[in-house]
């Protein structure tokens, strides 16, 4: 492990990993990860991996198309054989009056801005979906470039382009002091031992207020527990991500022929474990029941959970802390991060290379919250 | 019995060869080799496999077995039909026996 890096970034998940790759590609040398664990161990390798287009802000909306376009194209600019990105699309399902004018919204703020989603009447969407059962639905919004893709294969494909490039990549190293002096942090102390640094990123997940504790930073986020199982594998028969707020359900069907089925449940206390527990179990089996019934015969083979990273408006905190001035951060994703990874690594390093970000993101900057200009996205699961 | 084309995970059809490429690839541990390989992953959830890779593990790394973690086992343990799980909320029993 180097003694003295320029940029330290914690955090060996997606979001660490590719602005590691997008600051060495832009020429910054002595970059360097550190991550307690194994790569994408923590809420990367746990989530959802679902991509999509179809958001109710306008900044998560643009972030997220060029997160698409991102995914389309990676595994060539990273040059890594396969990341199963699956564009089957996204069904957003809609229960009641309130969800339909949301989606109306939506679907308006989402066209204005090249996304092609549409709204869909019950009858189409039991045609994109034949097995939907879901009595009540009112409607449905769907967009074709919208998927999901393999977390473990696109933080290995960046980690694998960044260490190409000269990156140092510290599993299992974990950070246990951040040391700061005259506004500036200027070194970590591991349990692999000290290093200095030129600038430091956050990048690390539900415990990114944990680490910015360290740097005498008090941060307005919480992590919370999501559960998600997977089932046997089967031959395909679902294409698109079927979602539904209602019920705080996603449903995918992986490329390799397994079902990811996760539910967000309100009533789940903050903090950081990531159990299981059987409750889960019974609640999404009834959902299932309801939403998409013959999936009740597949076998389940494992449960599991991790943590979101939730901010007060449920959009991320990019950019600059301002004090310590050369602290970074990629924080806050509310269940969102893994499909902002490629972009939001590309203006993180951008932005600190005094590039002018490719997509104007200083509403997200953490000022916001004392500001009160919080922008509060409604479509989160 | 070993050979390149020995399976070792039969769920998910992952050879001896394939675990030690990727071992070489730099995934040392059983929890990185899985999410590489899918090698445990299957409907056994490693009930077969699991002492395989564990062993191959400690032949390539030179660590004794009782050193090596095993991985983390989850539930539902067999493969349960999602459907048989429905009944769990209103099953006064059921909530007995989960805690």
């Amino acid at each position: 492990m180097k003694e003295r890096v320029e940029v330290a970034i914690i955090g060996g998940g997606v979001v660490g990993c590719s602005i590691a790759y997008n600051l060495a590609r832009l020429g910054v040398k002595d970059v360097a990860v550190y991550e307690k664990s194994y790569l994408a161990s923590g809420s990367t390798g746990r989530c959802g991996a679902g991509v999509r287009a179809q958001w109710g802000t306008e900044m998560n909306c643009r972030l997220a198309v060029a997160g698409i376009r991102s995914f389309e194209t990676l595994p060539q600019e990273l040059d890594y054989p396969d990341i199963e990105f699956k564009q089957g699309g996204y069904l957003i399902l809609a229960f009641t009056e309130a969800q339909m004018d949301q989606f109306r919204k939506n679907v308006a703020l989402q066209n204005s801005l090249g996304i092609p989603s549409r709204l869909v009447t019950p009858a189409e969407a039991r045609a994109i979906v034949p097995h939907l059962g879901a009595a009540d639905l009112l409607g449905a919004t769907f967009c074709g470039i919208d998927g999901h893709s393999n977390p473990f294969k696109v933080t290995d494909a960046y980690a694998k382009a960044a260490r190409r490039l000269g990156v140092e990549i510290n599993d299992y190293t974990e950070v246990k002091a951040v040391a700061v002096a005259g506004g500036r942090v200027t070194g970590l102390e591991t349990t692999h031992g000290r290093v200095q640094c030129g600038a430091l990123v956050n990048a690390a997940g539900p415990y990114s207020q944990v680490i910015a504790a360290m740097a005498g930073l008090d941060l307005p986020l919480y992590s919370q527990r999501h559960q998600v199982l997977v089932t046997e594998p089967v031959g395909p028969v679902q294409n698109p991500m079927v979602l539904s707020f209602t019920h705080g359900v996603y449903c995918q069907q992986v490329p390799h022929g397994s079902f990811i089925i996760g539910v967000g449940d309100p009533a789940e206390p903050t903090g950081y474990d990531i159990g299981h527990s059987w409750q889960f179990l019974a609640d999404i089996s009834a959902k299932v029941n309801y939403l998409l019934p013959p999936l009740g015969k597949l076998r389940v083979v494992r449960q599991w959970s991790g943590l979101y990273n939730m901010s007060p408006d449920s959009q991320p905190i990019l950019g600059a802390a301002g004090e310590p001035a050369n602290l970074w951060q990629a924080i806050g994703f509310s269940g969102h991060g893994f499909m902002l990874a490629p972009v939001v690594g590309r203006i993180i390093a951008q932005m600190m290379t005094g590039q002018t970000p490719e997509i104007d993101v200083h509403r997200l900057d953490l000022g916001r919250f004392a500001r009160g200009e919080l922008v509060l996205e409604p479509s989160v699961v | 019995m070993s050979g390149e084309q020995t399976v070792i995970c039969r769920c998910e059809e992952i050879t001896e060869a394939e675990i030690a490429a990727a071992y070489a690839e730099g995934y040392r541990t059983v929890d990185e080799l899985k999410r590489k390989l899918r090698c445990g992953m299957g409907p056994c959830q490693g009930r077969t496999c699991m002492p395989l890779i564990l062993a191959q593990l400690a032949r390539l790394s030179g660590k004794p077995l009782a050193e090596l973690a095993p991985p983390i086992t989850r539930p539902p343990l067999k493969p349960t039909p999602l459907e048989a799980f429905r009944l769990l909320e209103h099953d006064p029993e059921a909530e007995v026996l989960a805690k």
